[in-house]
């Protein structure tokens, strides 16, 4: 290898900058310099800004400010089509292809040679099958692309990128959907690919696979890019300190928990995604009135699916949840609620709330049995007002009035709007998931009291979050999930590191049977 | 009962199956057209009746039966392409912009017919033309065969090349691909750079002027003259044929035949007495009866 030579950038992004309409940075002057011929891992935890910053590459965004050079030229890319035809080509997580039709028509499409009004199969097979070879394909450039299992889909999408005549490839989080085996094997193409000149931009959160294929990796966090280094001189632990980030302090007033009675029982829980494979897999635990357990994770480990199971969005596969002791197989969410679950969902514009109704009207959705909004056996107008009034001031949501619609109001107030009704039905069990993500501080800071006022008074609280500092802050045993599965439980979050946390998230480490089912907090039976 | 089944095993009923079949199956292509680019053409029912009138229209000014037919598919395209700016461009409701459609075919074709002859019904005062029937030669000659797949219409024999021709284009045509790969996963030919409304156009388009050669043989080959809302529903059966389908040519012929024959089935009936009140009701209850046993199958496939 002639190392020296391959040190021109081939592409530099500088100082990208973009905002998305509520707000938020999704990057923030981020500059990312590709060397051709590499392999560059982009790594961040979701909600890093990666995808944001290869949408933006790839022509599907456009950057507020900043600029792309490719090749020593700074080039605009008003859609996907002008960045293909600038030699970039991108594989999508979910895959872009029409089932029915055969992997050279899929491979083609759009690009195809035509003969007398027909499209010219012998050749398109042929050009297809020489990019073809490469990947040990060129078999099955008849079959439907729908008969093909997800690895050997994958790679038609990378060999019609290429037909494109890509020469950086970006492969967004390529081995979420893949087997072991199968990520081995395109560890194995993309290194041809790479001896054969093509730069490849690999975006993932599994460090042992960045660590393994790339030779350089840029990490990301919150919006920025935190740092450019090379593979060989990071360790897996570095990287992940890198992009969790580690300063927080503790400033938050809460004594001892006094855990009692198990509200929330979860047996054997099983969830089976697409594909067959099981996102959640046999998960046991149990939440007790008085204390706050969090659950930790990279997002996508499953924590979605196990959330959903127990709040009644989606079937149970195997397993059985209980709440107050009652099996909720066979109840309805609104059953559920009656029960005393309250639920907290991680994306409050589309689940949580009816953004164009008013803050009053979606204060009272889930309260249209209570009496006290009824005069003469219809809801009283006067009533409702009084109710969400009340509201308002004790959950200091700022508004011009409880007749605004939710949708006018900063995302910080709109979880508050969120809370105060979730917080205020009588709940003995309450499920937050996410409760302060993309929120300010203030509004974060009122959140984490209410939970822990409510934790005090002994409910159950169970706790998904992406935020460390907020894991740490609140819980009173960690849970952490891995691939669907808990690789770890810390009856005490004061004894752990965050870079020790860090390793059990990343499945670097797993606990044995024994230390995660203390997570079910059974007493121990005595052997007969 | 005995009775029936003699007069369903003639050369005549055979016959007539497939000259009945005629405007439901070019019905039935117009659909899988439009269906195939992800597009249910509600809009085919007032497309084809649209059609009818001005082949009539166009044979009777020119005096030129093919100028007739040529008339007869420009208007069909002409009202799809109406059909398309609404749902296409100004992205309304295709189901809804269908119906209002029909709903304006149905007037707009009585209304143009008494400013031309003065009457609301028929347009018998109109010279207009018929398209003639053909003999196959050899195949004339064969007993019983012959009588059953000669002397058809120029149209009827049309009417199955076409779907011959459509099962080319789809599979071999870059634009056939596209309109397959926008039906099924309108995102993929997004990336791939290729306008899907562009392709959904041009297959409604084409939907249009095949629905445009179904109203000239209604009005130049099935009977000769317009009469009013003389498509009777074809264009509403025929989406029920292209459903049993499942949107291939072939065996979408064959649940076009399928609702000829219950055509055929109600002219015969009468011979027998019954009201014809009841017999004309057939096609449209063996549509839905057939949609129902379709749906029924279908459901328990995806179940097992």
């Amino acid at each position: 290898m002639t190392d020296h030579e391959q040190v021109t950038p081939i592409l530099e992004m500088r100082q990208i900058s973009k905002v998305y309409g509520n707000g938020v940075y999704a990057n923030q002057q981020v500059s990312l310099s590709v060397n051709r011929g590499e392999i560059h891992a982009l790594v961040g935890e979701n909600g890093a800004g990666k995808s944001t910053l290869m949408k933006i590459l790839f022509g599907m965004e456009k950057p507020d400010q900043g600029e792309i050079v490719l090749e020593g030229k700074t080039v605009t890319f008003r859609s996907p089509q002008d960045a293909i035809a600038r030699g970039i080509g991108m594989v999508h997580q979910h895959f872009k292809l029409v089932d029915s039709l055969s992997v050279t028509e899929n491979v083609t499409m759009g690009y195809e040679p035509v003969k007398r009004g027909f499209i010219d199969r012998k050749t398109a097979k042929e050009k297809v099958s020489k990019i073809a070879e490469l990947f040990e394909l060129q078999d099955e450039l008849d079959t439907a692309t729908g008969k093909l299992p997800v690895g050997i889909k994958q790679k038609v999408e990378i060999i019609k990128a290429l037909y494109r005549g890509a020469q950086i490839l970006i492969l967004d989080e390529p081995t979420a959907v893949l087997t072991p085996q199968e990520t081995e094997e395109l560890f194995d193409q993309l290194m041809k690919l790479k001896s054969r000149g093509y730069t490849v931009i690999f975006i993932s959160h599994k460090l042992r696979e960045v660590k393994q294929i790339s030779n350089r990796i840029s990490i990301m966090r919150q919006g920025k890019m935190i740092d450019t280094v090379d593979t060989d001189g990071i360790t897996e632990q570095e990287i992940s300190s890198r992009m969790v980030g580690t300063n927080y302090s503790k400033n938050l007033a809460k004594k001892a928990a006094e855990p009692k009675e198990v509200l929330l029982q979860v047996k054997n829980l099983t969830a089976v995604g697409m594909n067959k494979k099981e996102v959640v897999n046999n998960v046991s635990f149990s939440v007790r009135a008085g204390e706050i357990t969090g659950i930790a994770g990279v997002e996508g480990n499953g924590q979605n699916e196990l959330i959903q199971m127990i709040t009644g969005l989606r079937k149970i596969d195997r397993g059985s949840v209980c709440i107050m002791g009652r099996d909720t197989g066979k109840l309805s969410i609104q059953e559920l609620r009656e029960l005393g679950m309250s639920y907290i969902p991680s994306d409050r514009m589309e689940d949580g709330l009816a953004v164009s109704m008013s803050i009053g009207e979606n204060l009272i959705s889930t309260k249209l049995k209570d009496r006290r909004l009824y005069r003469h056996h219809l809801l009283s107008k006067k009533k409702i007002r009084d109710m969400a009034n009340q509201l308002v001031r004790d959950y200091r949501i700022k508004c011009d009035s409880q007749e605004t619609p939710v949708s006018m109001l900063s995302g910080g107030n709109m979880q508050k709007v969120v809370v105060a009704r979730e917080f205020t039905q009588q709940a003995r069990l309450i499920i937050a998931e996410q409760p302060t993500r993309g929120i300010d501080v203030g509004a974060a800071k009122f959140i984490h009291e209410e939970l822990i006022r409510l934790r005090d008074e002994n409910c159950a609280v169970l706790l998904v979050t992406a935020d460390l500092e907020e894991l740490y802050q609140l819980s009173d045993n960690i849970l952490v999930m891995y691939d669907g599965r808990f690789s770890a439980y810390f009856p005490n979050p004061d004894q752990v590191s965050e870079t020790e946390l860090g390793n059990y998230m990343l499945g670097v480490k797993i606990q044995s049977e024994t230390e995660i089912g203390r997570g079910c907090h059974e007493e121990e039976k005595p052997a007969i | 009962m005995g009775q029936i089944l003699e007069i369903i095993f003639t050369a005549d009923f055979l016959h007539s199956i497939i000259r009945l079949s005629t405007p439901i199956l070019f019905a039935t292509m117009a659909a899988l057209i439009s269906e195939r680019a992800g597009v249910i053409n509600i809009g085919i029912e007032g497309t084809m009746l649209f059609a009818s009138l001005m082949g009539v229209v166009g044979s009777a000014f020119t005096g030129n039966v093919w100028l007739g037919v040529l008339c007869a598919v420009v208007s069909g395209i002409a009202f799809s392409g109406l059909l398309s700016f609404f749902h296409l461009k100004l992205e309304t409701d295709i189901v809804l912009t269908g119906i209002a459609l029909n709903l304006m075919s149905s007037g707009l074709t009585i209304f143009i017919l008494y400013i031309l002859t003065g009457d609301k019904g028929v347009s018998t005062q109109l010279a207009s033309k018929a398209v003639p029937n053909i003999n196959i030669p050899l195949i004339q000659d064969i007993p019983v065969l012959g009588s059953i797949l000669s002397g058809h219409s120029v149209l009827t024999y049309l009417a199955f090349f076409l779907v011959i021709a459509l099962a080319i284009f789809l599979k071999k045509t870059k634009l056939g691909t596209y309109i397959r790969a926008v039906g099924e996963n309108s995102d993929s030919v997004e990336t791939a750079g290729i306008s899907v409304n562009m392709v959904r156009l041009k297959a409604l388009l084409i939907s249009g002027a095949i629905s445009g050669l179904g109203g000239a043989f209604m009005s130049m080959a099935y009977v000769n003259m317009f009469t009013k809302d003389m498509v009777a529903g074809r264009g509403f059966i025929a989406l029920a044929a292209e459903a049993m389908g499942r949107g291939v040519p072939g065996l979408s012929m064959l649940s076009a035949l399928f609702f000829g024959m219950a055509d055929a089935l109600s002219n015969n009936l009468q011979l027998f007495n019954m009201p014809s009140e009841l017999t004309r009701l057939m096609p449209y209850a063996f549509t839905i009866v057939a949609l129902g046993i379709y749906a029924a199958r279908e459901q328990r496939k995806s179940k097992a």
